[in-house]
């Protein structure tokens, strides 16, 4: 589905990205793990042409993503949810969502307010709320429904769990395996170990910019070493 | 009573006009952030166009409503065209830089609309079937500005429909947030810009083109507009559209009522008032925080540093030049030349320290220069003081101006920090201009001549000596640790306060020596001229300044310098070479800021920077 080959990227003379390469399969959720300030945000951004790459490839479904703006990458079929979540904060619910909406794509059971009023009961409650007067988790399940609003193929997922109540980390848990089980792909960044061993199919561990472990999720919880070495604090 | 009235509906004509100009350009700064200063000029261009379309069109209904609607609408095409053009290559570019090339349309479009339509003011036809009065109360009311009263409140209304009810209307608003967001869930940003650019000039146009039946087209209706239209936007709040039919709704009456109660006191009233609102409300009526606007404005600004020894040599040698060569010079022109570069540079270093190391722009920095000015010439006429006293009293009259309005204007922010000081700028002028009896007003203060001992040579070097030793001070208080202590404060307030800088006493300061120094460079300007006029501190001469020290670059202790002399040098050749020198100066800073649209200091050291990597 989404392959990602070679990608460097810098923040001014800072090289924040140093030859990141994995692969989303089709119907599987990837988690991008590390600890603060590994790279894990400005991949997902780099992937969605948010920090232009200096380098490598971002390939969906075989077709060249790198170069193009933002709006272009979300119209191929990448749908963008950012760790700070980014509401409308004047914008209503209901407004919020009809910013995200995009035309239904062939082949995808297309999204509608409906539709994610039963992903997210919570939301439908409060259609004409002002985004900024919602609660993290709230905004949280308003960021996602937003971005699936444009029928996405593949969702960047940027730590949804951050700063959220256990109980809603566990219902946003839920709201990713449903996505996962309906075919949607989804790549995930997180520090939240216990989120991904929720979700994930698969994890990449990185650091300081660079991939240092790639395999099944599984495979990483039985391996002590690794994640003492890159993720414990 | 019936006088009241009247004058009532006399604001309301006004307030309606003055709000669909207002409504356009708080729509464009609400979601691209670009104080357009060219948004009067749209408005001129509208009223200019509707002249032109209505004559060639059938006379009528038909022809006259036809015209004004198809003005609008070109004057939209031609906005967005600007967007498209100009605009949209500096959206990353430093806010300032933003603001210089909206100034370089400013000047290409006045002398565009002198080629095409001449100097002369041109009287447009009257509306059709409304060429008459109706009787209110028992008094006759014409009925055009009836019609105008009611098109303001229309437009306002099909203005919010449009942003609550329709999607793009959604999109505007969720961009006026967060662009980038917008950007990621699939929108076409740039569509979205230029379609906003085309509302928003429209109604400039639109607004323009409904004038012809009220007043005479000229070339001064851009910049008369522009600033009482600045006024009601930040009153109002900037990007509100309630806000600034408030405040067009109260400076449209304040003029009605104020030409009846003070004649004198209009042209400052609305000044004051804007004053008045951003002390209690610092972000006008209506006005939000700002949302930051992430990864946007994304050009990080060098550093300000001492030059390397080369270029130290360099500005030294030139100096020497400056010093030893005049007297070789043939002439008293290359002189004045010459003085009123040394004046302009100490002129554009002052406003460079507020600016750079303080992180204020100031739209008004000529209230400094001018209070400079009429300081030393009022003394000199009024007490008979020799030149040097009066010259030493210039900065002492500025400097008390700069405590006084410097106190209020350090408060605030951003582009409201920048209007509070146009404000205090415009309060100034009308001080100047209307109090005959001190100032003999338009006709200015005369025979302000130097000291008999102060030949043209001699003066020039009381100017070069005066200019160099204030840059060299400006430059030695940037480099000291109340210079770093200040930058600290621009850079993050919050965060300087946190290790205990007191960023409001130091902007404040900073203010204050700014105006000091400005004010040095007025009293010279008044004895190189031996007169000041009003236009000493009118908002041309503020625009000048702001011009030199973009030019040369904000964030270089030598770009102020650079900037006047170059601004200084490119404005006597081109006023004396050509009738159409706005056109050529106006086109050579779009070219500029269209080939380094980052900034010229941020272009020479990417330039730099490259030279040394390789």
């Amino acid at each position: 589905m989404l392959s990602v080959r070679g990608l460097s990227a810098h923040y001014g003379r800072a090289h924040i990205l140093d030859d990141v390469g994995f692969e989303v399969p089709a119907g599987q959720v990837v988690v991008l793990l590390g600890r603060n300030g590994a790279g894990k945000s400005t991949t997902l951004k780099a992937v969605m042409g948010m920090v232009r790459p200096t380098a490598g490839q971002v390939l969906l479904e075989g077709r060249d993503l790198v170069g193009r703006e933002a709006y272009q990458i979300a119209r191929a079929g990448l749908g963008y949810v950012p760790e700070e979540r980014r509401i409308f904060a004047e914008l209503t619910v209901r407004e919020n969502l009809s910013v995200g909406r995009r035309p239904p794509v062939p082949g995808l059971r297309p999204w509608d307010e409906a539709r994610l009023y039963g992903l997210f009961p919570a939301l439908g409650a409060m259609q004409d709320r002002p985004g900024g007067r919602m609660s993290g988790g709230e905004q949280q399940m308003l960021s996602i429904a937003r971005t699936l609003m444009g029928n996405p193929r593949l969702l960047l997922l940027d730590e949804p769990s951050e700063g959220l109540a256990p109980v809603v980390v566990q219902r946003m848990a839920q709201a990713v395996r449903q996505l996962k089980a309906e075919g949607l792909s989804i790549l995930l960044a997180e520090q939240n170990l216990y989120f991904a061993h929720a979700v994930a199919d698969r994890a990449v561990i990185i650091e300081q910019g660079r991939i240092r472990w790639e395999g099944g999720m599984v495979e990483l919880l039985n391996d002590e070493s690794t994640y003492q070495q890159y993720l414990s604090l | 009573m019936e006088n009241l009235l009247l004058q009532g509906l006399n604001g309301l004509a006004s307030a309606s006009s003055l709000f669909l100009v207002a409504s356009g350009l708080t729509v464009i700064f609400g979601v691209t952030r670009i104080v357009n200063f060219a948004h009067g000029s749209l408005y001129m261009l509208g009223a200019y166009l509707a002249f032109s379309i209505v004559a060639h069109l059938p006379r009528g209904h038909l022809g006259f409503w036809g015209g004004i609607v198809l003005a609008a609408l070109a004057v939209g095409a031609i906005g967005a065209l600007l967007e498209v053009l100009l605009l949209r290559r500096i959206y990353r570019a430093p806010e300032l830089f933003q603001l210089l090339a909206t100034f370089g349309v400013v000047l290409v479009v006045q002398d565009v609309a002198l080629l095409v339509w001449g100097a002369q003011d041109l009287l447009g036809p009257r509306a059709p079937g409304l060429r008459g009065s109706v009787e209110l109360l028992g008094l006759r009311f014409p009925l055009y500005e009836l019609v105008l009263i009611g098109i303001g409140p229309v437009v306002l209304g099909l203005l919010l429909l449009l942003f609550k009810r329709t999607r793009w209307g959604t999109l505007v608003r969720a961009a006026t947030q967060d662009r980038e967001m917008v950007g990621a869930l699939g929108v076409n940003q740039r569509w979205l810009f230029t379609s906003v650019f085309f509302l928003g000039s429209a109604l400039a146009g639109l607004a323009g083109a409904l004038q012809l039946p009220r007043e005479s087209v000229n070339l001064h209706m851009d910049l008369a507009t522009i600033t009482e239209v600045f006024v009601v936007v930040v009153v109002g709040g900037l990007g509100s559209l309630p806000g600034a039919a408030l405040a067009a709704l109260l400076i449209g009456e304040l003029h009605a009522f104020g030409i009846l109660v003070f004649p004198k006191i209009t042209l400052v009233l609305v000044f004051l008032v804007m004053a008045v609102v951003l002390v209690i409300r610092p972000r006008g009526l209506f006005g939000r925080a700002q949302v930051a606007q992430a990864a946007v404005a994304s050009v990080a600004e060098p550093v300000l540093g001492r030059a390397p020894p080369a270029l130290k040599w360099l500005g030294f040698a030139a100096l020497l030049v400056a010093v030893v060569a005049p007297p070789f010079l043939a002439g008293d022109y290359a002189l004045i030349v010459l003085t009123d570069m040394a004046i302009a540079v100490l002129f554009a270093a002052s406003l460079h320290f507020i600016m750079g190391p303080g992180g204020m722009a100031s739209f008004g920095h000529a209230a400094y220069f001018g209070i400079g000015a009429y300081g030393a010439a009022l003394l000199t006429k009024w007490f008979a003081a020799p030149m040097l006293p009066a010259l030493l009293a210039a900065p002492f009259c500025a400097g008390v101006a700069g405590v006084l309005f410097g106190f209020f204007c350090v408060r605030l922010s951003g582009v409201y920090s920048a209007m509070l000081t146009l404000a205090f700028a415009q309060i100034a002028w009308s001080v100047a201009f209307q109090w005959v009896e001190i100032t003999g007003g338009d006709n200015g203060v005369l025979g302000v001549w130097p000291d008999p001992w102060a030949t043209k040579l001699n003066f020039y070097w009381l100017a070069l000596g005066c200019s160099v030793v204030g840059t060299l001070a400006l430059r030695r208080i940037a480099l000291s640790p109340f210079g770093y202590a200040l930058r600290a404060q621009r850079d993050n307030t919050l965060r300087a306060e946190a290790i205990g800088i007191n960023a409001f006493g130091m902007r404040w300061v900073a203010f204050v020596l700014a105006a000091g120094f400005a004010g040095v460079a007025g009293g010279l300007f008044a004895f190189a001229k031996g007169s000041v006029f009003p236009t000493a501190l009118d908002i041309p001469r503020s625009v000048d300044a702001l011009l030199m020290v973009l030019l040369g670059g904000v964030q270089t202790l030598a770009g102020p310098v650079l900037g006047a002399l170059a601004f200084t040098g490119l404005h006597e050749q081109l006023v004396r070479a050509t009738d159409y020198w706005r056109l050529v100066l106006g086109a050579v800073i779009l070219l500029l800021v269209l080939a380094f649209p980052q900034g010229l200091a941020g272009a020479v050291r990417r330039w730099w920077e490259g030279r040394r990597h390789a």
